[in-house]
């Protein structure tokens, strides 16, 4: 069976289901814009000071908003036993963790689709450069793709979601390092080549979790 | 078709299955029932390959489905309390994937006799969530079959059924039709008589089934051979037509106090 | 059952010679460190800390690697010793790099008057002790012991992996942004700092394997007085009532 079709049937119907009730995409986003309003609240940020804080503020929001979608999609699919659907088939463990975590990281970046603007009108910062596309992207495609594998751990343990952020956020340090300093960077007016170097850690972060998730990923869901 | 020998399954210090014969031929109807806990869901997740046993053999069609995994998975179709169907999509959507998942050429056609065969070709484009139960298991028991597989394994699939979706049920396990391009539904699901139980079961294919349930009638109803499963070992094994049925539950009961 | 008396006196044995040797090295470096090495000129004699910090600090980190192996050791063999091995560096190497904390904030807060500094080596300890609490976390959460073991080596191989990519983005971040309370180490370093250093750092590795090895022996005693219980409660259901036992479901 062919591995990338494997993982578009995963993406399609992910996104086919999701596009029916739209709960999760909604819950997501509502509470995106709610811890939005909390850290503007709490860290008082106006002028200067929102702008120093704006790439903070973004990827903190994404990096809780992604929990929140990582640990629900796996809890669907645990509900009525659609884990062990997708184990039936005759496809790559590996191809069915790609899937899920491309499905996942579709609907994070919704949510970005919509923070980024949405700081950029409220915190003065100019964000939506082609650049910042790229540091989007990279800082989340490894976030999701770990995070989709420490979900399926998280949702067996007696704990269940609740146990996500504990294990993922410790293992997104770097990439929340690198994509707030990128961000900070190009936010201040810089250009891709000034932040050459967290873009080139985001890469080598992207590519070696990826590669430890499908290689370990079969060994989470047999039992 | 399948060969079982000295299964053990253990989980941490829970055993769930010491020491398992079973052999299964092909084409044959077998019925395993045995009280909650009896290790019937580990034989056939272990089966199904989403087990891995502690110890033992176990060969589907000569292989294994702890090393050959997808072969044993193309042939194999599962069924189980659980509908192991999106409740987001829609009944034709379920299949669709599925189909993509199992790699099937001319899924279109294959997906409409499959909803006519349950009788759902009217509810294709309704989310599964807003069907009723008895509805998505028929759909459920299409998903199974839709590539095709050689045996059927069932886990408890009467979980949850009124008895007229339980007699549609049983009517799709033991029809002889094997749907390419068959007009009729099952009888009763026009609201006549229920079909006299099958003792066939649905040989025409040569599909083997081994279907597991608690509920006893519903064991000696369907299924062509009744093994029962008692604390991870089988203590009893014997063709549907050398059992009485007013004597069994008797037995039954001696071999599950 | 000689030969199991056997080798559990010569287990006696190995593990006194650790113990004797861990104690004679602890003892060498304590003296390296008070005796030794001169004191440092801006800080005083509070500077000795350094020793056992970056000693801890180094323990914390290869006990991590240990257990990344170890996981990888169970998920390609199966054998729970390899799982034991995993958990037991991840208690010995969390009170390390717990230590390495403590002893970080008691040697800053005399330098530089603040208990806590965004400095790269306390920092990523931090980022590890994190690390190794969610690990412990994730065992206490899960009650079937072959699953305990598998997703606990998961997450330790993956965890590990992300460590030296944390490490560098910190290293960078505090390049750029260099905490003002810091601005470099700030220390003259001696040759015989050096000297010490070195022999701290053995000594601790030391301690590190002798606790190890300790902790294994231990879970073999816990593993086998398991099984003693499972064998008596099994005999005793047999040859005891007929009542279903409590086995399954």
């Amino acid at each position: 069976m062919n591995f990338l079709r494997t993982v578009w049937a995963i993406v399609g119907k992910d996104v086919a289901a999701e596009l029916h009730t739209r709960e999760m995409i909604n819950a997501m986003l509502v509470f995106s814009v709610l811890v939005l309003l909390v850290f503007s609240f709490a860290l008082d940020l106006r002028g200067a000071a929102a702008r120093a804080a704006a790439p903070g503020v973004l990827w903190a929001t994404v990096a809780f908003a992604g929990t929140l979608g990582l640990g629900r999609s796996l809890a669907r699919e645990r509900q009525t036993g659609c884990i062990d659907g997708l184990l039936l088939a005759p496809v790559e463990r590996s191809a069915i963790l790609l899937g899920k975590a491309l499905g996942n990281l579709a609907f994070i970046a919704v949510v970005e689709g919509v923070l980024l603007p949405l700081l950029s009108a409220l915190f003065g910062v100019p964000l939506l450069r082609p650049a910042m596309l790229l540091v989007t992207v990279l800082g989340t495609v490894g976030y999701a793709v770990v995070g989709t594998l420490l979900a399926a751990i998280a949702i067996n343990t007696r704990a269940q979601e609740v146990m996500l952020p504990i294990l993922l956020i410790p293992l997104a340090i770097p990439a929340l390092i690198a994509a707030v300093r990128a961000t900070g960077v190009l936010a201040d007016g810089g250009a891709l080549a000034d932040v050459g170097g967290w873009i080139r850690l985001l890469v080598v972060y992207d590519l070696v979790i990826v590669a430890v998730s499908m290689l370990t990923f079969g060994f989470v869901v047999e039992e | 078709m399948i060969e079982i020998s000295n299964l053990v399954k253990h989980f941490g210090p829970r055993i769930a299955l010491s020491g398992v014969n079973l052999s299964v031929e092909t084409g044959e109807f077998v019925t395993l029932v045995g009280p909650n806990g009896a290790g019937k869901t580990t034989l056939l997740r272990i089966l199904a390959t989403l087990t891995r046993p502690t110890s033992g053999t176990v060969r589907l069609a000569g292989l294994d489905p702890a090393r050959s995994g997808d072969s044993v998975r193309r042939r194999i179709g599962f069924l189980s309390h659980r509908t192991l169907l999106y409740e987001d999509l829609t009944a034709e959507q379920n299949l669709r994937f599925y189909a993509r998942m199992y790699d099937l050429d001319q899924a279109s056609p294959r997906i409409q006799n499959l909803l006519e065969w349950v009788g759902l070709a009217g509810r294709r484009y309704d989310l599964v969530g807003k069907l009723s139960r008895g509805m998505q298991q028929r759909l459920a028991v299409a998903r199974a079959v839709l590539h095709r597989p050689r045996v059927l394994l069932l886990d408890e699939p009467y979980t949850g059924l009124d008895p007229q979706a339980a007699r549609a049920l049983t009517d799709l396990l033991t029809e002889p039709s094997n749907m390419k391009g068959s007009e009729a539904a099952p009888s009763n699901m026009k609201g006549s008589e229920a079909a006299p139980p099958s003792t066939k079961g649905s040989i025409d294919e040569g599909r083997t089934i081994l279907m597991t349930t608690h509920n006893l009638e519903r064991g000696l109803q369907v299924g062509r051979r009744v093994v029962v499963l008692v604390h991870g070992h089988i203590v009893y094994d014997e063709r549907r037509d050398a059992i009485d049925p007013a004597m069994f539950s008797e037995t039954y009961r001696t071999l599950t106090a | 059952m000689r030969k199991d008396v056997v080798r559990r006196s010569q287990r006696d044995v190995l593990g006194a010679v650790l113990v004797g040797l861990s104690s004679v090295a602890m003892l060498a470096a304590l003296g390296m460190v008070f005796l030794y090495a001169p004191r440092e000129a801006t800080m005083g004699d509070v500077q000795r800390i350094f020793y056992f910090h970056v000693a801890s600090a180094w323990i914390g980190f290869f006990a991590f690697f240990v257990t990344c192996l170890a996981g990888i050791g169970y998920l390609v063999q199966g054998d729970r010793r390899w799982d034991a091995l995993a958990f037991s560096s991840v208690e010995i190497g969390l009170t390390f790099i717990t230590m390495t904390l403590l002893t970080g904030a008691l040697w800053a807060r005399p330098v530089w008057g603040t208990y806590w500094t965004w400095e790269p080596r306390l920092t990523i300890s931090a980022v590890q002790w994190l690390i190794y609490v969610a690990y412990r976390m994730l065992r206490a959460a899960i009650e079937v012991p072959e699953r305990r073991a598998r997703f606990a080596a998961v997450y330790g191989i993956v965890a590990f992996v992300t460590v030296p990519l944390s490490w560098f983005a910190i290293r960078w971040w505090r390049t750029i942004h260099p905490d003002i309370l810091m601005g470099g180490e700030g220390m003259a370093i001696a040759p015989q700092m050096v000297h010490a250093l070195v022999v701290s750092v053995a000594a601790f590795t030391l301690l590190y394997v002798t606790l190890l090895w300790l902790r294994m022996r231990l879970e073999r005693a816990v593993n086998a007085l398991a099984c003693l219980r499972a064998i008596t409660l099994q005999k005793g259901h047999s040859d005891g009532t007929h009542h279903s036992s409590k086995g399954p479901f």
